[in-house]
């Protein structure tokens, strides 16, 4: 069930790919034969009936039943065979198994959530086990986003206020990348996250270790993880380069020029409030584009938030 | 520029007035000419810009909002202003009236109007673009078009007014069609060019009216938060959706039908050779022309439609791929036993046959729903859709510029420096766009500013594809110009074609033709009529003997 | 090619009778494009209603049917009085021709007038479309959709009949130029097909909004 991929498709790691692989690749061969008949054919016919000095008078067969006929009904039989074939699939591809297991999957600018049954929950990072079907709920907190995993052959758009509803079944552990595939601004190219296909066991711990994350570890560290589990570094550096929001280098008691005119230091609680409610107060030179975290993260969270960007200060 | 005594129509009068408030089908297809090279220039740039920018994965000209201001522009440009104007605007106008041997369309005061909207509409373009820009891909998708920065409303007022645009060239053509042929032109006598831009004529009537209202819509949401797109309050962006495509889709054919009748010209006069099933070229276009209103839903497979609508979309998808299939087979056996020529109109029509084959057969694999399900919204789309569009209309836009610029202005180019860029666009379109498909396999999306190091080689290869595209159209625009002032003078028919614009001086005279035209022959009798000296020649069967008379016409 | 050509014949056209052919082709092909811009807001008020069932019966109970049928027999009006003006220039009487073009511009006038006493009660009592509606009081789902659309459609159907009072007002001043006879009166009949799609489009609207249920 395992491909390691061709030149031009990537590893086929789901149930789905290979079916979907199969269809491409028979596309591929029918086309070009019908390619080479037609495209060759002329170019044949380009050369072998080329003109000769002066002009004639040429043959005035204009039509050929026979042939006329043949030429529209084996390319539509192709056609009916690639329609059905590709129907049958996208059936399977639509109906999750009974068993799977769901996670609830929201969506927005520029990251993804994921929450499992019990509650644990990533960012950006959907660990599921391997051999198991997995049924994704899907939705979006603001603009339509799209959930494409190419090693799975899966797409689905995620709309706001609506849920959307799809399904894969890994067939190999590993990482495997998920693009967001509808154009959602400025930071739509870096909605990138990874499925992280595990052992069942594994998935198991994940699981358990989901609901008591951070503990046991010094704030800075943790705040660390959260930079990069909650996606902040989509928009925030920490090399000093401004990206779609301000760098987080030096940040901290720094005074920032607003967009309306004022002057901002930049103490715990601006940053509270900027993670809360991000379009309160603007950095002069960004757009009002980051999304709240209310609800996504909690006051535990913030603390190791502001002891990371605190530690930034002291060059660690 | 024009050195002959003769009166013709661009020495017929003098000064700006007499192009500004002209009538004349002719100088409206010039005046469009200039309008819209001027931003196929414009989106062309665009596109080296982009391309330029995915050179590397990190910032090599402008950051990501800047770059999704490009690729909309480039989209949005290319799309209103360039490829759906392109071959009825310009060669249309020019071409039609007189290939039907009418003096001119049937309301030359409307005609002038389009070209007076179409620049109005393009200056509302124009003015989003110096007042904040777009950054919504030129679909204009819900609800992201609605919350964005940027001057939304005055691109979409742009391509609103451009509709009406459109739709009056439309309107023009069917009129033309219907009430101004010549005596003796029956349909069937009709060139296949005709019948192309009699069935995009259809489609910019029935279509473009829900372009308008879906962008009236999309503008009152916007401005005035009516509702009916924002889920927040009871409204549906796929709704959106549905009425965009429901347009863009039959547009889609508004670009490509017209190509498809200009290479059924250029491929029966280059071979000399009557055209292979005339009345199935004609009937597959109308054909195509209606069933493109019902495939409109192949654009969303992945918007969580039902599987029902689905499967509908995905048959008919296939259904209306076959007629232009048939089309395929038709121009190959056209070649068959003829007398071809390779001069440069035909190597875009063979351009046409390859870039279009590809673009054709990929259309299947996207039709095919599981497969569309990996590849949409991908790069392999956007191959596709370059293929389709620019190895499609553009090959045939610049096949039928090369035909009938002769005729335009009475100029012949540098024929060896014409062939020699055919040569160069077609390899630099193949190296930009073929790695795209393969860069959609592999799973790489489209709109993106930045991307995955492993997909890089193939960005940066694409890239250097684009320069060479850039550098084939720059030697064109380059002897193109040249000809205008240096050109040597063109006969009447330079091609030896059958069809009625060629039995006119080059350029025409001011109302098309001296005399009435009166049409006997048919447009491709190629086995019976051969063309010596701008004169006819029949070929005359007596008694099993074959003997020649010249006929003047 | 006759050497006594008629004014009104364009360079381009053979005869008079070909010219008034194509112009009234073109015509009808405009109006196919105008009732397809109508029949897109037409599919977004079947979707809405659709989803919405209840709420567009109660919330089309706020508008006042009574003068929803005035306008409809003011507009029915209006459409014959143009019939009768074109049947008059078909008996060469310009001066009734022009009476009854003038009375048609004043019909829609009164069109207007109802549809602006329509309008500011219902700007008064808060019943607008999207995001500015205030009125408390209508069951059901998402009340302000109802009135997005009937804004939306009664606003462009308004902008219709001025568009169509430009029209006639302008064939009214070239009538009373004496430009029109039985012989040429096509600009007249193009007018008048076009006032009567602007009817046709209200007869639709008036039992879609203020019929419901």
């Amino acid at each position: 069930m395992n491909s390691p991929g061709s030149f031009y498709l990537p590893a086929a790691s789901s149930t789905m790919a290979p079916e979907v692989d199969a269809l491409l690749q028979f596309i591929v061969v029918a086309s070009s034969i019908l390619f080479a008949i037609v495209v060759f054919g002329s170019f044949y016919f380009a050369v072998r009936y080329r003109r000769r000095k002066g002009s004639t008078f040429t043959d005035g067969k204009d039509h050929n039943v026979r042939l006329e006929i043949v030429w529209t009904v084996i390319p539509s039989i192709l056609a009916f065979i690639v329609f059905f074939w590709g129907f049958n699939s996208y059936l399977k591809m639509n109906i999750a198994p009974a068993n799977a297991i769901e996670v609830k999957t929201t969506a927005q600018k520029w990251f993804w959530q994921f929450t499992y049954a019990n509650g644990a929950g990533s960012t950006n990072e959907l660990v599921v086990p391997v051999g198991v079907p997995v049924k994704l709920l899907m939705s979006s907190k603001d603009v339509i986003h799209s959930f494409y995993v190419p090693n799975f052959r899966m797409k689905m758009d995620v709309l706001p206020n609506r849920y959307s509803l799809t399904w894969f079944e890994a067939t190999q552990t590993g990482e495997y990348d998920l693009f967001c595939t509808e154009f959602c601004g400025t930071g739509h190219s870096s909605m990138l996250g990874k499925i992280k296909v595990v052992s069942d066991t594994e998935f198991r711990d994940f699981l358990n270790a989901g609901s008591a994350l951070g503990t046991g570890q010094a704030p800075e560290a943790f705040g660390a993880d959260l930079y990069k589990s909650k996606a902040c570094f989509t928009c925030h550096t920490t090399d000093g380069t401004p990206g779609t929001g301000p760098t987080f280098k030096g940040v901290f008691s720094r005074s920032e020029a607003m967009s309306d005119g004022s002057t901002q230091l930049v103490d715990e609680n601006y940053i509270r409030e900027s993670i809360l409610n991000p379009q309160a107060k603007i950095v002069s030179g960004f757009q009002p584009v980051m999304p709240t975290y209310q609800g996504i993260i909690n006051n535990t969270e913030i603390d190791a938030l502001v002891a990371y960007l605190k530690s930034l200060n002291t060059g660690q | 520029m024009n050195t002959s005594s003769e009166s013709n129509y661009l020495n017929a009068s003098r000064g700006w007035k007499s192009w500004l408030f002209t009538l004349d089908h002719k100088r409206i297809a010039i005046l469009y000419f200039f309008a819209i090279m001027f931003f196929f220039f414009v989106g062309g740039v665009l596109a080296l810009l982009i391309r330029t920018e995915l050179l590397s994965p990190k910032q090599v000209l402008v950051g990501a909002e800047t770059y999704n201001q490009l690729f909309t522009l480039h989209g949005a440009i290319m799309i209103f202003l360039f490829i759906i104007p392109g071959i009825p605007a310009i060669l249309g106008n020019f071409v039609l009236p007189l290939m039907i041997g009418a003096k001119d369309v049937a309301f030359p005061r409307l005609n002038l109007a389009s070209w007076y909207v179409y620049m109005l509409g393009s200056l509302f373009a124009l003015y989003s673009i110096v007042t904040g820009s777009v950054d919504t891909g030129w679909t204009f998708y819900t609800p992201y078009s609605t919350t964005t920065s940027g001057s939304v409303i005055s691109m979409t007022l742009g391509v609103f007014i451009l509709g009406f645009s459109s739709i009056f060239t439309g309107l023009n053509f069917i009129v033309t069609i219907h009430k101004l042929r010549a005596p003796g032109m029956t349909w069937y006598k009709m060139p296949l060019f005709a019948w192309g831009a009699y069935a995009t004529s259809v489609i910019q009537i029935l279509a473009t009216p829900v372009l308008g209202i879906t962008m009236i819509l999309l503008i009152l949401e916007r401005a005035f938060g009516i509702g009916i797109f924002d889920p927040a309050m009871g409204g549906d962006p796929v709704l959106y959706q549905h009425f965009f495509w429901f347009y863009s889709h039959p547009a889609v054919y508004i670009m490509i039908l017209p190509a498809m009748g200009i290479i059924s010209e250029v491929i029966s006069v280059f071979s000399h050779k009557k055209i292979f099933g005339y009345k199935a070229i004609a009937f597959s276009s109308l054909g195509i022309a209606l069933v493109s209103f019902l495939v409109w839903g192949h654009h969303m497979f992945t918007s969580g439609q039902s599987e029902l609508a689905a499967m509908i979309f995905s048959f008919l998808t296939f259904l209306v791929g076959i007629p232009s299939g048939i089309k395929m087979f038709n121009w190959m056996a056209t070649m068959y036993k003829g007398s071809v020529s390779l001069e440069s109109p035909m190597l875009y029509a063979m351009s046409f046959l390859f870039l279009f084959g590809i673009g054709g057969f990929t259309g299947i694999m996207l039709g095919a729903l599981s497969v569309d399900v990996h590849l949409h919204d991908t790069y392999f789309v956007v191959a596709h859709f370059h293929y389709v569009m620019m190895g499609g209309t553009v090959m045939g836009f610049l096949a039928g510029l090369h035909y009938w610029w002769p005729k335009m202005w009475g100029r012949m180019y540098n024929e060896a420096w014409a062939r020699i860029t055919a040569v160069i666009i077609f390899i630099g379109f193949n190296l930009t766009f073929f790695t795209q498909f393969i860069l959609g396999t592999k799973g790489m999306p489209r709109r993106y500013y930045t991307y995955m190091d492993q997909y890089q080689p193939l960005h940066a290869f694409s890239s250097v594809g684009s320069y060479i595209i850039g550098l084939g159209f720059t030697i064109m625009a380059v002897y193109l110009i040249h000809s205008l002032f240096r050109g040597k003078a063109a006969v009447k028919n330079p091609w030896g074609a059958l069809t009625l614009e060629w039995t006119t001086s080059s350029p025409p005279v001011e109302h098309n033709f001296e005399l009435q035209p009166v049409v006997v022959d048919g447009p491709y009798d190629y086995d019976r009529i051969r063309i010596e000296n701008d004169q006819r020649i029949y070929k005359e069967v007596k008694m099993k003997s074959e003997t020649e008379t010249k006929v003047g016409l | 090619m006759s050497n006594t050509q008629a004014a009104y014949l364009a360079h381009h056209f053979s005869d008079a009778e070909q010219q008034r052919e194509s112009a009234k082709l073109g015509m009808w092909i405009f109006l196919v494009t105008e009732i397809l811009l109508f029949s897109g807001l037409f599919v977004f008020y079947a979707v809405f209603r659709a989803w919405n069932p209840d709420m567009f019966i109660n919330a089309h109970r706020f508008l006042d049917v009574r003068l929803g049928a005035l306008n409809t027999i003011v507009l029915i009006s209006s459409s014959l009085t143009v019939a009768l003006a074109i049947r008059s220039l078909q008996l060469n009487d310009q001066k009734n021709a022009g009476r009854l073009l003038l009375t048609t511009i004043l019909l829609a006038s009164v069109f207007l007038v109802v549809k602006y006493f329509e309008y500011s009660h219902k700007i008064h009592l808060g019943l607008l479309p999207g995001k500015y509606f205030s009125f408390q009081g209508i069951e059901g789902t998402n009340p302000h959709v109802f009135f997005s659309v009937y804004f939306v459609i009664t606003g462009l159907h308004g902008l219709h009949v001025i568009a169509g009072m430009l029209v006639i007002s302008w064939v009214l001043l070239r009538t009373w130029q004496g430009e029109f006879s039985s012989e040429y009166y096509t600009p007249v009949e193009n007018a008048g097909l076009y006032w009567h799609l602007v009817d046709l489009i209200w007869i639709f609207v008036f039992p879609l909004l203020y019929l419901v249920g």
